[in-house]
């Protein structure tokens, strides 16, 4: 039983009720990312407020349960900071996942995303992981460029 | 229900040292994913030990004792291969890196080139441009689909192909319209990657013969598991793989009418695939040297021909009547898991070892995850290179358990097992 430490209570939580799920207005930016090797997709919609605080993100897709709980755990995560803050958040958790399972996670950055500790000792699955967060920073670099 | 089969299964099991190995955390192997590549027997892996240390030169070339035992044992197993699949002549074996190399070496054929430099050589029967059809499936591996997107896109030509019915047949009700004078090859798949489906080739063929096409088969799933004979399946060119078959990885063969090969142009160019060279021209070897250019894979070839003779020592009917057995256990038990759908023939008919399947709300990359992880059962997931297959059916991805000769009941007992499991995490 080696693996069912990279599916932590949470991550099934997040999968079986994801927060936030459907896209909706307004919103700053949208973009569609996918993970060709596994067809996972994700179309994810940021609307910044005042001061460059995130109002909201709002995302739809499809995939597995790593994937789709990751894309729930960054919605709540991002709900009322700042841009500034949430990407720091969001290079925390990149070096966590590209760490092959070597890196000590920083739960004070992280909070719930340190559960996806143990999706860094599966290559094939760091992808699944990154997917919404990549598609987050994407979003928020053209949000900030409009 | 119970199907007679001679094969010894605990013997065999014997015969491939990976089968009684643990995984990581004391997980024992249950190899489900033989679709995608075999194991090897000990007489493969010996074989190819045996002559990389003993008997090991360059084929064709080498003038010395080591040359001379090296290619009579690459050619031997050119023999070997031809008599397993009934080949008319051993010439007509070609050797090639792997069935999309057979497939893309005949889709080159094709085009409005006139090879030779005045021209002589050129074929009408691969002659193609603009107005000119290719006829495949909806149901192919990207092998056997890609290479003729390439083709059409090259020459003008079009792409059209078959579609596949909600049980995952073959479409053919529109076989007339498809396959017509304007048809130059159709190619498709013997046995399906994905549903297991086993195509109704003489149908098809007789359409083809009519209006003057070529037949391909991408057999790449048939040959390892059927007694399969050339002759008597009445097509043009036949591809198929070692490394599904208990071969090594890195050879491929592709049969081929004689008399076609010698009209078709030379795919590679390169070393033992010429006749006489000038500076300005060549001429070409007969085949099959002539599409085998450069050093071949020559152990992989000789692995080939020692797995062939596994394979046959064993006899092709009992693998199948076995594979048969486990289909039919596998259908039964399968339907016992909730919310469980099947992609592909739902009972024995026309269909073989290859179980393809989705569970309602659980991604396929989680399930595959949790059976390796939890109990060292290998299927695959994902869209097994067959993604139009996939879209037409709706979803993105599917769980495949793919049979072979060391395949048991238990094993598909251990996979329900393991599903049910996967159920409970994800409830």
């Amino acid at each position: 039983m080696i693996g069912e430490s990279m599916y932590q209570e949470l991550i099934l939580e997040h999968y079986k009720h994801p927060q936030g799920r459907g896209l909706r207005e307004p919103y700053d930016a949208e973009v569609h990312h996918v993970n060709p090797t596994c067809g996972d997709e994700i179309t994810l919609r940021v609307k910044v407020g005042d001061a460059g605080r995130i109002e909201d993100v709002s995302y739809d897709g499809q995939g597995c349960s790593i994937s789709q709980a990751a894309a729930s755990v960054l919605h709540e995560l991002t709900a009322g900071s700042t841009v500034e803050e949430t990407l720091s958040v969001v290079d925390e958790f990149t070096r966590l996942m590209q760490g092959r399972g070597q890196v000590e996670a920083d739960e004070d950055v992280l909070g719930d995303a340190v559960a996806f500790a143990g999706v860094a000792k599966f290559p094939a699955r760091v992808k699944c992981a990154l997917l919404s967060w990549m598609a987050y920073k994407d979003a928020v670099v053209r949000s900030a460029s409009r | 229900m119970t199907y007679p089969t001679s094969l010894d299964v605990e013997r065999i099991r014997k015969d491939f040292p990976v089968l009684s190995r643990e995984l990581p955390g004391g997980r024992p192997l249950v190899y489900l994913d033989s679709g995608n590549s075999s194991q090897k027997p000990t007489p493969v892996v010996e074989t190819v030990r045996e002559h990389l240390a003993m008997h090991y030169s360059n084929v064709g070339r080498a003038m010395h004792a080591l040359g001379a035992e090296s290619t009579e044992a690459y050619e031997s197993a050119r023999d070997k291969v031809a008599a397993f699949i009934g080949a008319p002549s051993r010439d007509e074996v070609i050797f090639t890196k792997n069935a999309s190399e057979a497939l893309n070496l005949v889709a080159h054929a094709f085009g409005p080139h006139l090879w030779g430099s005045s021209g002589e050589g050129a074929d009408p029967r691969f002659a193609l441009g603009p107005g000119d059809e290719i006829v495949i499936s909806e149901m192919e591996h990207h092998s056997n689909i890609v290479p003729w997107q390439l083709l059409v896109q090259r020459t003008g030509a079009t792409l059209k192909w078959f579609g596949v019915t909600e049980e995952g047949r073959l479409d053919l009700s529109n076989l007339d319209e498809l396959v017509t004078e304007r048809t130059k090859i159709v190619s498709i798949a013997h046995q399906s990657n994905v549903l297991g489906t086993v195509n109704p080739v003489a149908d098809v063929l007789r359409r083809a013969r009519e209006v003057g096409a070529l037949v391909m088969l991408d057999a790449s799933q048939s040959v390892p598991h059927h007694p399969v004979d050339m002759a008597g399946l009445g097509v043009d060119f036949v591809a198929f793989t070692g490394h599904k078959m208990l071969g090594p990885s890195g050879i491929g063969v592709l049969w081929g009418r004689g008399e076609l090969l010698d009209a078709m142009p030379p795919f590679l160019g390169g070393g033992e695939m010429i006749e006489a060279v000038w500076m300005d021209h060549s001429t070409y070897a007969p085949i099959p040297h002539k599409f085998e250019a450069g050093t071949p894979p020559i152990v992989e070839a000789i692995g080939l021909g020692a797995a062939v003779d596994y394979l046959q020592g064993i006899g092709m009917d009992a693998i199948e009547a076995h594979e048969r057995e486990l289909t039919a256990y596998a259908l039964e038990a399968l339907r016992e898991v909730p919310t469980l759908r099947l992609i592909g023939p739902d009972t024995l008919d026309r269909r073989g070892a290859t179980l393809s399947f989705t569970l309602e709300g659980i991604h396929p990359h989680d399930v595959g995850q949790i059976l390796d992880d939890s109990f060292g059962i290998a299927v695959r997931v994902g869209h097994h290179c067959a993604r139009p297959l996939h879209l037409r059916f709706g979803i993105p991805a599917t769980t495949r358990a793919s049979f072979y000769l060391y395949n048991t009941t238990g094993e598909i007992d251990a996979l329900v097992r393991g599903l049910h499991h996967v159920q409970k995490v994800f409830a």
